[in-house]
């Protein structure tokens, strides 16, 4: 028992140091979408509330059973869901835009070899 | 310990692995997108191995799985709709919702542990168990209260002002000597879980009590708050039913969120303390006047905004709280677009904290498909200021107020986003009304600044369509 205490304290220390160590480094550009996903990270208590609801044998036990399931589930599924929608949008540019950026280039070749004949014919007129 | 055993805690070892590996990745915004699927599969993985080891034990009831079953899956329905429904600038209510059924969830699992403990007269709690139980249920309860508060207070359904009642410091005071005195009694040996209930309603109530007087502004520094102590409520549950996956990752987002609080709260020029003692950020009233402010606006027709950014060659946008709530941030991009069409550079220019809280104004422009490449920090976008011709701010106040690099004002210190360096600024804002500090913002008067009174989005498209009338496109 005092043995399986100090092991936890020391992975609950080590743990934090990890926390403060991953997190110092994000940009302030992605803070949202990690407080969303360190917010899905604590729906890890699912697990708890199943090896909790697995020992429950009576009315309470069950009331209480049902609603740290329902709770956990919502946190841990809502915040995946969530966190998940928001990085989906950091894409780099999205195809229509430089899809016709070369196309648009050519057009500008192509209008600029259109007059070039032209002015070379103009040229000649004045010659 | 069996093998089953055995093979569980190393699937939470690989879980754990992979919520580490998951926040690491979101150090760039190129990684970010595999972040979270990573850290889902490692929640997947302990929690398939925790069915396993319930399926094994064989203790559970068919009621028990029932039940389970129903709440499981009646929760995932309502996280993961209201997840795919919720509109991106309501994303700060949403997570302190998810934060509140958390927290909620790491009180009741110590309560129902307890309980089982104590169900025989005469029963004892190991020590570890009680102490635990007790922060469990101390730090989960007033995490679900105050979370829920906070999440009525970003959707309106609470006054976002401080709600500041009298003599309200002392019932504080006393909810919180209730609540602990509850506590202690039950760990001094009086192993009757009805103790726990009570101090898991003085916790309750205190939630509420805290967060009410709270405004709305330090809002999403108080959700962090609360989501590192969620972190920790769940990490006590794994010292109480012996878990070292919920401790682990308990630990873990403790400590991060923690962190992001502390970088929020700079950001904002504010302290942890001071946000918790409330009252602040009443967000419509003039509570002071910065020294200096001389001198008139210079009000700027549509046409003539349209006129000096379609001649520009630079332009920088400044978006602020005041677009993420007229939802214009679609007609930036389209304008930006626009103004890119014409060979003008383009970018933007956020601060740490445009939108609700930081990051919110990336997420929203990046939902408007503008490319992250194109959204430029404070640290780097500042140096660009002096090179640019036309800054455009759309709803952004007291983060581009000259008056905060002066000492004595309420804004003095803060990081701002110098746009009053640039050649010319132009201020879409729908009035003169005053930003969180209650200050009036001196880049308004200057001769430089042309001030275009409109709603975010009308003026975006508006100019816009101006612009587009003006070079015949």
């Amino acid at each position: 028992m005092t043995t399986s205490l100090l092991a936890d304290l020391s992975i609950f220390v080590l743990a934090l140091l990890v926390g403060f160590e991953v997190i110092s480094k994000v940009p302030s550009t992605l803070h949202t979408p990690l407080m969303s996903a360190s917010n899905a990270i604590h729906g890890i208590v699912l697990v708890g509330a199943m090896l909790a609801a697995a020992s429950a044998n009576d009315a309470a036990g069950y009331v209480l059973g049902f609603v740290a399931a329902a709770f956990a589930a919502m946190n841990v599924v809502g915040g995946y869901a969530v966190t998940g929608r928001m990085l989906e949008m950091f894409k780099r540019r999205p195809d229509p835009v430089p899809a016709p950026a070369p196309p648009d280039g050519a057009g500008l070749l192509g209008s600029g070899t259109g007059p070039g004949p032209a002015r070379d014919g103009s040229a000649g007129q004045g010659s | 310990m069996s093998t089953l055993d055995f093979v569980v805690g190393i699937v939470y070892l690989v879980a754990a692995i992979a919520f580490v590996t998951g926040l690491h990745l979101m150090r760039s915004p190129a990684t970010a997108r595999r972040g979270s699927p990573l850290s889902a599969g490692g929640m997947v993985l302990a929690v398939a191995a925790t069915l396993a080891k319930v399926a094994n034990d064989g203790t559970i009831s068919g009621t028990g799985w029932a039940v389970l079953g129903a709440g499981a899956l009646l929760g995932a329905a309502v996280g993961l709709v209201s997840a795919r429904r919720v509109k991106m600038t309501a994303i700060p209510q949403l997570v302190s919702l998810f934060n509140a059924v958390g927290g909620g969830a790491a009180a009741v699992v110590a309560l129902m542990d307890v309980i089982r403990l104590t169900e025989h007269a005469g029963a004892t709690v190991a020590g570890r168990t009680s102490v635990a139980s007790v922060l469990d249920v101390l730090i989960g309860a007033l995490t679900f209260s105050g979370s829920l508060i906070a999440a009525g207070k970003l959707q309106g359904w609470i006054p976002g002002r401080p709600i500041v009642l009298p003599g309200a410091r002392a019932v504080n005071g006393l909810l919180a000597l209730a609540a602990v005195g509850l506590g202690c009694y039950f760990m001094s040996g009086a192993y009757d879980s009805w103790w726990l209930v009570g101090s898991l309603f003085g916790a309750l109530v205190l939630g509420i009590t805290t967060v009410l007087p709270i405004g709305g502004a330090d809002m999403p520094v108080v959700i962090s708050l609360l989501n590192a102590c969620t972190g920790i409520a769940v990490a006590m549950a794994g010292f109480v039913i012996d878990s070292a996956g919920l401790i682990i990752a308990g630990a873990l987002v403790g400590a991060s969120g923690g962190i992001l609080t502390k970088l929020m709260a700079d950001a904002m020029n504010r302290s942890i303390p001071a946000i918790l003692a409330g009252g602040f950020g009443t967000g419509d009233t003039v509570n002071a006047v910065a020294p200096g402010v001389t001198g008139d606006v210079h009000p700027i027709s549509v046409e003539d905004a349209a006129i000096q950014l379609a001649y520009a060659g630079k332009v920088m946008i400044v978006p602020g709280y005041g677009l993420a709530a007229a939802q214009a941030q679609h007609e930036a991009r389209e304008l930006a677009e626009l103004l890119e069409s014409r060979g003008i550079q383009v970018d933007f220019a956020i601060h740490p904290v445009a939108g609700r809280m930081p990051g919110h104004m990336n997420v929203l422009l990046a939902e408007a498909n503008v490319p992250y490449t194109q959204l430029k920090e404070m640290d780097t976008a500042n140096p660009e200021f002096p090179s640019t011709d036309v800054v455009l701010v759309v709803g952004a106040n007291d983060v581009t107020n000259p008056a905060a690099r002066r000492p004595g004002t309420p804004l003095s210190g803060m990081p701002i986003l110098e746009v009053d360096r640039a050649q010319r600024v132009i201020v879409i804002k729908r009035s003169m009304g005053h930003g969180y500090a209650g200050i009036d913002n001196e880049l308004y008067t200057e001769e430089k600044t042309g001030m275009l009174f409109a709603d975010a989005k009308r003026g975006l498209a508006e100019l816009a369509a101006s612009v587009k009338a003006l070079v015949g496109a």
